[in-house]
């Protein structure tokens, strides 16, 4: 009796859990995958426009964050919809390889370099941002790097080359990969008074600054323009085409572009619409 | 305050910075602040968190279900048989308990992709996904605490339960019910492995909002955005729930112990 009981006991467990899992995966049937970069997610980006396109069109946007490289490859392979990175040459590519329809600009914000109140490198306030990077170069400061083929990654990496700083060569304890996120390369900055270059919309949205400060920011180099494009259906089948570009006309249309206007933190903006800007 | 500033060093690359000088007093965190966060979390019941909660709880629970009804037959059948190959597959399943939870979330990872072989499924970044890689990392620990348990009862009551005429393959409902209690310890350890676990579930679930977002990639998320209170809080509300769990599991055999002497 005692068995019967337990078993009984057992079955309505696992009934429970089952029913449970289920509803789980029955609730928001029409849905598309849009692979994205840390920045967008870390920044509260989403978390403000995507409630605004459900209301509109009923689609959930299930958005995965990883670097713009990474993100890319997503789309590659393809596990996602809709992919909307920043790091515009590697867009190009996808969409020349035939895996991307059509790259379309969205908006774009500002990389700065931030460091430590105490700044060791004496760069803070230059409006010069490959003159920064040579000085901590040749101080050997610290400088934390995503080292994660993020957009923010490739940005870094282009802006060393533009400073002359052969990476290769100099690389040494003062230079740190963490291959990480936006948010967990700021936290080691942080931890080890180090430099690290970020995209604005993260840092303001971070909350563990601490002792870190903006110590560059301004310099013309330092723009990040984001772009989205709809993973082809041609090479993936299964590619939900319409509801796909339903998110890029809403993204680049009016009603998404003001979305994006209106998104601040503290009174600042943080991302500024430019869909219309022609060779954006 | 030093302890809070230290486990939010552990997301970093060690080998890379030991010898570096970590400055502690940058984490404008109290001691007190993640316990408030966790009180705030757990009494103000926001839909949000409950969701993650809820699909944290199901999907584990799900997947140690899913690894009990196959692993506790398994391990009970590997325990018994005897066949050419048996030492290798024990040891074999042994070393599988110690499958790294972010290989396995690759493996299957390239399986679920579109590109990979069971693509055609569209399980990549859904719960299903996480159910499946949580099943493979709690199956090895079922299959081999279970074979061990079983093994050691067969050998102190094979004369018996063969006088009765239970021999072999028909013995293994019996020997199961009676090791009931040390299996349950086997799931709860299995459901420990599970709900702590962040790599398989982060890289196969891919950590959407509302959909595939479970405690511990949450935790890994807001440490990210350096909000340290509440990674702590959830993390301090998750380890509550195992606790919860654990002392139902723990109630639950003591009452059975107690109706079985009482029959």
């Amino acid at each position: 009796m005692n068995a019967q009981f337990t078993r009984r006991l057992f079955i309505a467990a696992a009934l429970t859990v089952c029913t449970a899992a289920q509803a789980q995966t029955a609730q928001g049937t029409r849905f598309i995958v849009a692979s994205s970069t840390t920045s967008t997610q870390d920044s509260g980006l989403f978390g403000h426009i995507l409630p605004l396109f459900k209301a509109n069109t009923g689609i959930d946007v299930r958005v995965v964050s990883q670097g713009t490289g990474q993100a890319l490859d997503t789309g590659r392979r393809g596990d996602a919809d809709v992919v909307f990175v920043h790091a515009r040459s590697q867009e190009v590519t996808f969409v020349a390889q035939g895996f991307g329809v059509e790259r379309k600009p969205v908006m774009y914000n500002d990389f700065v370099l931030i460091g430590p109140k105490s700044d060791p490198a004496g760069v803070k306030g230059s409006k010069d941002i490959t003159n920064a990077l040579q000085t901590i170069q040749q101080k050997q400061s610290a400088f934390v790097s995503r080292g994660d083929r993020s957009g923010t990654h490739a940005a870094e990496l282009s802006l060393w080359k533009t400073a002359s700083v052969d990476l290769e060569k100099s690389k040494g304890s003062w230079y740190r990969e963490i291959g990480q996120g936006m948010g967990a390369a700021l936290n080691t900055a942080g931890a080890m008074n180090a430099y690290v270059l970020a995209d604005r919309g993260t840092w303001l949205s971070f909350k563990n600054r601490g002792e870190l400060d903006i110590a560059v920011e301004g310099d013309q180099r330092l723009f990040n323009q984001y772009g989205v494009i709809l993973v082809n259906p041609a090479k993936h089948a299964h590619v939900k085409k319409a509801d796909g570009q339903a998110f890029i006309d809403w993204l680049t249309g009016p009603e998404g572009q003001k979305a994006i206007a209106d998104y601040k933190i503290g009174g600042q903006q943080l991302f500024f619409p430019n869909a219309t800007q022609p060779g954006a | 305050m030093r302890l809070y500033a230290k486990i939010t060093i552990l997301n970093f690359d060690h080998r890379k910075h030991t010898s570096d000088v970590v400055n502690w007093n940058l984490y404008n965190l109290d001691a007190a602040s993640p316990f408030r966060a966790a009180m705030q979390l757990i009494l103000g019941l926001d839909p949000q968190f409950l969701q993650i909660v809820g699909l944290s709880l199901s999907v584990t629970l799900t997947a140690v279900l899913i690894a009990a009804v196959i692993g506790l037959p398994l391990g009970a059948l590997l325990a018994l048989a005897r066949f050419p190959g048996r030492s290798a597959i024990i040891v074999l399943i042994n070393a599988l308990m110690g499958l790294p939870p972010v290989v396995a979330g690759l493996v299957i990872f390239l399986l679920l992709s579109r590109s990979g072989p069971l693509g055609a499924l569209g399980w990549l970044f859904t719960p299903k996904a996480m159910i499946v890689a949580q099943s493979i990392l709690v199956l090895p620990i079922v299959i081999a605490l279970t074979r061990q348990i079983i093994e050691d009862l067969w050998a102190e009551y094979c004369e018996h339960l063969t006088s009765l005429g239970q021999t072999g393959v028909r013995a293994i409902p019996t020997l199961l019910w009676d090791a009931r209690f040390s299996l349950a310890t086997v799931l709860l350890a299995g459901f420990g492995r599970a709900s702590a676990e962040v790599g398989a579930v982060l890289i196969v679930g891919g950590n959407i909002a509302g959909y595939t977002r479970v405690m511990t990639t949450s935790i890994a998320l807001e440490t990210s955005t350096g909000d340290l209170a509440l990674a702590l809080g959830l993390g301090i509300t998750l380890l509550a729930l195992t606790l919860a769990i654990n002392a139902i599991a723990f109630g639950a055999s003591r009452i059975g112990a107690r109706l079985a002497g009482a029959s």
